[in-house]
This record gives structure tokens, sequence and C-alpha cells, in this order.
């Protein structure tokens, strides 16, 4: 288990270059705003964090879903990862969101449908490590966890449709925007390769990063083992 | 015609928080692997001792 599959190696170089080439296309490709200007180029990463936000807590809600059903502590684990590394990307959004926002809305934050959502995805997310941190035994550990994964999932759908269902300044990326919906722009075909690239290399990247945190939790489960037989 | 709006400064700190936040995730999980790898191999030695007393 300790010893690093090969084709993790392999991921890790790909999702190294990945990235160092979103970010020079992000950079040095992708082409100014005619508005905005370059704090518009923010947008790339900001909605590939969105996505993997989400992305990973649907990852966690379908892993608890699994633990339910087979109990077996390798989804209780994968479950855990998607939603730390959730927590980092939710993070990242909605950091870079409110750094995007005070140029353009002229205010930091706003009480706005899709960053109220988005907050209360994040802070239901943390909440769901205080609960496990909160409780030793682990099989009880992993069921609470489950189901706190599956019901938390509910705040990902509410956040993703929020600026499609109520008013909103938040801009739409894919459909219609709201007419009060301040900062979007006409994607070129360079910044529309650019957002798929990113898209594409924070995926991979996602991957590489679960696949990096299960080994970690399948360590630190044996540690805990290993402390239990020596304490008995 | 005016140009694009000079948000240079916005756009460093937006993508400082970028990188410094997914170093500090992948920091992370280095050190939280090198812990765990002493603790496995210091909680393993003692075990061995166990058995052999």
């Amino acid at each position: 288990m300790n010893a690093k599959p090969k084709l993790l190696t392999v991921m890790d170089v790909i999702a190294g270059v990945m990235f160092v080439t979103a970010v020079a296309l992000v950079f040095f490709y992708a082409p100014l705003e005619r508005v905005m200007g370059l704090v518009q180029k923010v947008f790339y990463f900001h909605v590939a964090s969105a996505w993997i936000g989400m992305l990973a807590f649907a990852v966690a809600a379908f892993y608890g879903v699994l633990y339910l059903v087979k109990k077996d502590a390798r989804y209780d684990r994968v479950e855990l990862a998607a939603v730390e590394i959730g927590i980092v990307f939710a993070f990242i959004t909605i950091v870079t969101g409110s750094i995007w926002a005070r140029p353009i809305w002229n205010a930091w934050w706003t009480w706005d449908p899709r960053l109220t959502t988005a907050t209360v995805m994040e802070l239901v997310y943390f909440a769901y490590l205080m609960l496990r941190s909160g409780i030793e035994e682990p099989e009880r550990r992993a069921r609470f966890g489950a189901v706190y994964a599956i019901i938390g999932f509910l705040s990902v759908p509410l956040t993703f449709f929020s600026i499609r269902l109520f008013r909103t300044i938040h801009p739409v990326v894919i459909g219609s925007n709201d007419p009060g919906a301040e900062g979007a722009f006409d994607m070129t075909p360079k910044m529309t390769q650019t957002f798929m690239f990113s898209l594409l290399t924070f995926t991979v990247g996602f991957v590489t990063l679960l696949w990096h945190r299960v080994r970690l939790g399948a360590l630190s489960d044996k540690v805990e083992q290993l402390k239990l037989k020596l304490q008995s | 015609m005016e140009g694009p709006a000079n948000t240079l400064s916005y756009f460093i700190a937006g993508y400082g928080v970028i990188f410094g936040v997914l170093a500090f995730y992948i920091g992370s999980l280095i050190v939280r692997w090198r812990n765990l790898k002493q603790d496995e191999t210091m909680l393993a030695e003692l075990e061995k001792k166990e058995q052999a007393e």
C-alpha cells in the first residue's frame, strides 16, 4: 500500500504539466477583456475551481451511498478525501470571486443568491469535518459521515441553480444572463479554448489529488489500527 | 476610446490566492504523509519489541 503506484507518478507529471500549460494559456494566450481588463482572467481558474468543488461533493455523496450499501471503509476514505478537496476548491472559488467582484461590482461582498448559497455550501462541508472529528468510533463516524455527505449534497444543486432561479448580479457562464448581471462578457474562441483547457486541467488535478488523499487516509487508518493493537 | 480598466493588482491577488491555497494544501498532504510514515515506523518497532519480550 505504501509504495507509490507508477500510474500515480505519471498522473502527477501530467497534472503538473497541464497546470503549467493552463497558467501559460491564461497569462499569455487568452486575450484581454476590453472592459474589465486583467482581472477577468481570474474567471478561468475561478470557474474551474467551482466545478471541482461541486464535482468533489458529488463524488463524496456517491461514495456515501456506496458506503451505506457495502459498509466498506475504502468508500468512507474516498468520501472524506473528496469532501476535503471540495472544501479547498470551494474556498478558492469564494475568495477569487470576491477579489474579482471588488473592481467590477465595487464591493468585496454582497449577499447575492450565488455568493450566499456558495458560502452555505462551504459551511455545510466544514460542519461535515467537525461532525467526523467529534465521533471516535470508526464505523459510527463513517455511517454518520455518509448520511451527512448525501444530505449535504443538496446544497450543491442549490448553489449551481441559484443564478438561474433568482434575480442576481452574478453572471451565468452557460445559458442566458439575468438582465441585472454585472461582469458578464462574450467569450472569444481563444477564451473558450483556455476555459475548456482549464476545466480539463483541474479535473485531472482533482483525480490526482483524490488518489493522494485516499492513500493518506489508508495510511492513517493503518496507524490508528497499530495504535489500538499496541494499546490492547 | 477608453481602454480596459487597470485591474492588475486584483489579477495578481486572485492568482496569488489560487497558487497559495493549492501550494498550502499540497504541502499539508506531504507533511501529513511524512508524519504518518514516522508514526507507522515507530509503532512497528514497538510492536516488534513487544513480541520479542
